[in-house]
């Protein structure tokens, strides 16, 4: 079985989610027209990235009768959709949040779990912290998602793919930095480092949308990539530019890694939880 | 020892994409930039005619009695060479009066009232040229606040504030910043035989490296000394950058409410666009 995957770099409105939403529904278009299966937005696509104290007002609860969620809920019949959206839970708790619709529903919601308060960064000044990780099905496979930080640590990654995930769809709205001799960003290089080697470890397809633009003096790179579950590169998006990346997985592809490089099936799972249960219980570092 | 090269196709890109962006976004299509004949705003100037085309930018020079005609002839260089709209607006009659009013005044004095001169020159061709300001302060002189503050360091963005001026130069060289002006020692050309390097009492070459290890790479002045670095020189340009934070933020605001400009309302000021 094949899928066909559209990754959307896009760029983003600030804090307009109505101008930002009919973005989308142009650029689904445009994946329809190209034959995707399914399209996959960064971080944050729906409200832009520093929302700072435009987070409250920006917010959605996603649900079917949300004015902004219908639309996409309508386009989901027709292709798979993954977005980012600032979500506001009913104790009015406000999260850094992505969604996966298909077929009208939303399947899967991720609650970013990692909030970088550092640095350029101050998302933990801002949003409440997601508090778990979950694989889910869809109708390519399992998958899990998550949101740029979620992926800078191992630990999520890992647990998804125990969770039965096989395709990892990592979204970002990640400022470009680290300038120096190389011909890319220092933390575009990290990002396509980690992303090569999450496919070659867990064995699996690895798929990265970033977003383009600039925010007062952030730019973001773009850059959005797949790598099999051989750990190769199979599209690769231009930096720094508007531009839907069209991919055709081989999903039969697991199959032959995974005979080849059983790392899945000899995984010591309870292992790790014997030596994580003594790690924290005795041996607090 | 930290190395300050930078991959110039890529800083290049940003930097054009940055400026299109910032401008149009609020929906302009223009830039006004103060040109003096040096590095800085020769680059700024080759930026933004790449960015927004040569004919949507006004490159201004703005010579005082004393300026050095090779500044003048060096700007007319840029101008040439970037293809933008150009204007000379001699700033001796605007300045001279509060010269006179104020006979002792001494040069920094003087300094900085010519570079608040220029700062209303440019804010009001922005206004009549319809297009927003650019600047042309380095992040060696915003970190050592070798700047008039409301006079050179004022603009709408900043493109080439994060460029030590040890890189600023390769962007230069790269964009084709004529000769002539990268080789020159800098100067602010506000009195006769200035230059930047004699008033700090170091090169850019020094203190880049310097910077780059105390504010990239954190290390403590301790271990700059370790590394090698005079610990004189290191405790000078540590208190510099220190007693200059000023320069660098907006003036504090005495907080009375609950909800306070700059602490606790916090918007981009790309917000809605």
């Amino acid at each position: 079985m094949n899928l066909k995957v559209a990754l959307a770099q896009i760029n983003t409105k600030l804090g307009v989610v109505e101008a930002n939403l009919e973005r989308h529904l142009d650029w689904i278009d445009q994946a329809c027209n190209q034959g995707a299966d399914l399209v996959i937005f960064p971080e944050l696509s729906l409200t832009g990235y520093v929302v700072q104290d435009l987070a409250p007002t920006v917010a959605l609860r996603p649900l079917p009768e949300d004015p902004i969620f219908q639309p996409l809920l309508q386009a989901s019949r027709k292709i798979d959709i993954v977005l980012g959206f600032v979500e506001e839970d009913v104790r009015n708790r406000f999260y850094i949040s992505a969604a996966y619709l298909s077929g009208g529903k939303i399947a899967h919601v991720h609650r970013k779990v990692y909030l970088p308060t550092y640095g350029l960064f101050d998302e933990g000044r801002f949003f409440a912290w997601g508090d778990s990780i979950r694989a889910f099905d869809t109708r390519f496979g399992r998958a899990g998602l998550l949101i740029c930080e979620d992926f800078w640590h191992a630990s999520p990654p890992y647990l998804l793919w125990l969770d039965g995930a096989d395709l990892f769809f990592f979204i970002s709205a990640s400022p470009g930095r680290g300038l120096n001799a190389a011909p890319v960003l220092e933390n575009t290089r990290w990002v396509e480092h980690i992303n090569r080697a999450y496919a070659s470890l867990f064995t699996s397809f690895v798929l990265y949308t970033n977003r383009v633009g600039y925010e007062d003096g952030l730019n973001f790179a773009g850059g959005a990539n797949v790598f099999d579950p051989d750990g190769n590169l199979i599209a690769q998006g231009p930096y720094h530019q508007e531009s839907l990346i069209m991919a055709t997985l081989d999903l039969h592809q697991l199959h032959r890694t995974r005979t080849r490089l059983p790392l899945l099936r000899d995984e010591r799972t309870a292992l790790v939880q014997r030596e994580l249960g003594r790690i924290l219980a005795a041996d607090r570092r | 020892m930290t190395d300050l090269t930078i991959n110039t196709d890529l800083a290049r890109g940003i930097l054009t994409d940055f400026i299109r962006s910032e401008i149009t976004r609020t929906g302009f299509t223009r830039a006004v930039l103060g040109l003096s004949g040096g590095i800085d705003s020769a680059l700024s100037c080759f930026l933004a005619a790449e960015a927004l085309g040569a004919n949507n930018v006004l490159a201004v020079r703005m010579p005082y009695r004393t300026s050095s005609s090779e500044s003048l002839d060096h700007a007319q260089l840029v101008i040439e060479a970037t293809g933008v709209q150009s204007l000379t607006v001699e700033i001796t009659p605007m300045v001279e009066p509060l010269f006179d009013a104020f006979p002792d005044m001494n040069n920094v004095r003087r300094g900085n009232i010519m570079a608040r001169q220029r700062m209303i020159v440019l804010y009001d061709q922005s206004a009549a040229f319809d297009g927003l300001v650019v600047g042309t302060g380095n992040k060696t002189e915003i970190l050592l606040g070798y700047t008039t503050l409301f006079g050179d360091s004022a603009c709408a963005i900043n493109p080439v504030g994060d460029l030590y001026k040890t890189q600023l130069r390769q962007l230069a060289a790269a964009l084709g910043v004529p000769k002539a002006i990268i080789e020159k020692p800098p100067s602010a050309d506000l009195w006769l035989g200035q230059t930047d390097e004699g008033e700090l009492g170091y090169t850019y070459a020094e203190v880049d490296k310097l910077l780059a290890l105390l504010v990239d790479q954190r290390f403590t002045p301790q271990e700059c000394v370790e590394a090698g670095f005079a610990e004189a020189f290191v405790q000078a340009v540590v208190e510099r950058v220190r007693r200059n934070q000023f320069k660098r933020v907006m003036p504090p605001i005495a907080k009375l409410s609950n909800r306070t400009i700059g602490y606790d309302f916090l918007y981009l000021r790309d917000w809605g666009t």
